[in-house]
């Protein structure tokens, strides 16, 4: 959807803050909201597509007046929601209200380290080849999926060169609405920043995004 | 916030669903354990070692893996090498993808509306922010990670650095100039 937080490209937010090496968090409950989306996800009751999706369709109002764990928070009790694990009204009244659903998986403590070093990798086997090779010239769809993408606007319509092939992974469109994860060639396509924002670009900058095989076509 | 978010834990260890030790777990990993000085050795490595330098940029997520950093978010590895000619820069515009395993966790600049809406746009005027300018006709390439694959900048080795052992190469490695958003240290810069 064309939400809030596809940022590419937008202006006035002013100037960034850069922050010593240590700093990873500016409230203790952040690292709460960090330590349950984590623990959370690792019950496999949603995957990191509709984790995302649940995010970045909040009501740009929404989206864009929150701080970022803020938004993690506001996707968590969503999803929990959603799957009736914690209801709106028990967050609202802060207590459990309604017994809980089991759940065939708990991240332990001791299960941590071995469920973050397996990680969630999103290649999948390769069945088919790919379409374009390195040097082809793509163009990115003008396409404006109401559900979730990472096909980030600024970058739709634009005439690019493919630089990278990365084999076929999970299609995030699909997984985010909870569908089969129909791997497609996941491809890095580079833009002249000429191609993306005009003539007053930078001449010497070339932005480069990571485009699954059906968000291009051969130009 | 803070009651908000307590309250939530509490329900969600009544109801069974997390184990709050796991929690503390999670927190002490990426507050004490998980950091840039992974991403340090990786850069280090790869400055003095040029058979490991050619193994990163020809298969990053297994030269990575070789030094012990895997897992989450830092699946499928892309190493991008800065050069005299170009200064490679990494962002997430659509949320905050970034390789935990060598970096951590994100800098809350990386994940601010202002990095992300204007490091595509205009990345010297960023890096102006970092208090870095590079010369005028310097190319630089922006990766925007919209997809699984994370993105470490290997920054040029600074001269005067001849003969270091990795060790010491190490602590010239800063955060941001693995992400792009700084050069590395100079040999002044940190003590012998």
């Amino acid at each position: 959807m064309n939400g809030a937080a596809d940022m590419g490209g937008m202006m006035g937010f002013g100037p960034v803050q850069p922050e010593p090496e240590h700093v990873r968090f500016h409230a203790a409950w952040e690292k709460r909201v960090l330590a349950m989306t984590l623990a959370m996800g690792a019950t496999g009751q949603w995957n990191i597509d509709q984790s995302r999706s649940a995010r970045e369709s909040l009501p740009p109002p929404q989206y864009l007046a929150k701080s970022y764990y803020e938004i993690w928070l506001a996707g968590l009790e969503r999803l929990m929601a959603e799957r009736g694990l914690v209801s709106a009204e028990e967050i609202e009244a802060g207590r459990v209200l309604a017994p809980p659903k089991q759940l065939p998986r708990i991240l332990k403590a001791e299960a941590v380290p071995a469920v973050l070093a397996k990680g969630g990798p999103t290649e999948r086997e390769t069945t088919q080849p790919a379409r374009f090779k390195i040097g082809d010239r793509v163009r990115a769809k003008n396409m404006h999926p109401a559900g979730h993408t990472r096909l980030p606007r600024y970058v739709r319509g634009h005439v690019g060169i493919v630089e990278l092939l990365h084999g076929m992974h999970v299609f995030p469109d699909a997984s985010a609405r909870g569908e089969a994860e129909q791997p497609q060639w996941l491809y890095t396509v580079r833009f002249a920043a000429r191609e993306l924002w005009g003539e007053a670009a930078d001449p010497t900058l070339s932005v480069s995004v990571d485009a699954w095989d059906s968000y291009l076509e051969a130009a | 916030m803070e009651l908000r978010v307590r309250a939530l834990e509490s329900i969600l260890v009544e109801k069974g669903y997390v184990d709050p030790a796991a929690l503390d777990v999670l927190i002490e990993t990426y507050e004490t354990k998980v950091g840039p000085h992974n991403g340090a050795q990786v850069v280090a490595k790869a400055w003095s070692d040029p058979a490991y330098r050619d193994w990163l940029r020809r298969d990053a997520t297994a030269a990575i893996v070789s030094l012990g950093y895997a897992g989450r978010q830092g699946e499928h590895m892309v190493a991008v090498e800065n050069t005299p000619d170009t200064h490679n820069m990494v962002v997430c515009t659509l949320c905050s993808c970034y390789p935990w395993p060598v970096l951590g966790l994100p800098p809350v600049w990386y994940k601010s509306a202002a990095y992300r809406s204007r490091a595509v746009i205009d990345p010297r005027g960023v890096l102006k922010d970092f208090g870095v300018t590079l010369p005028a006709d310097k190319q630089i390439k922006l990766w925007d990670s919209t997809a699984e694959v994370r993105y470490l900048v290997i920054p040029e080795r600074p001269p005067g650095t001849e003969g270091w052992s990795e060790e010491r190469l190490a602590k010239l490695v800063t955060r941001d100039s693995m992400i792009g958003t700084g050069l590395a240290r100079n040999p002044d810069e940190v003590s012998p």
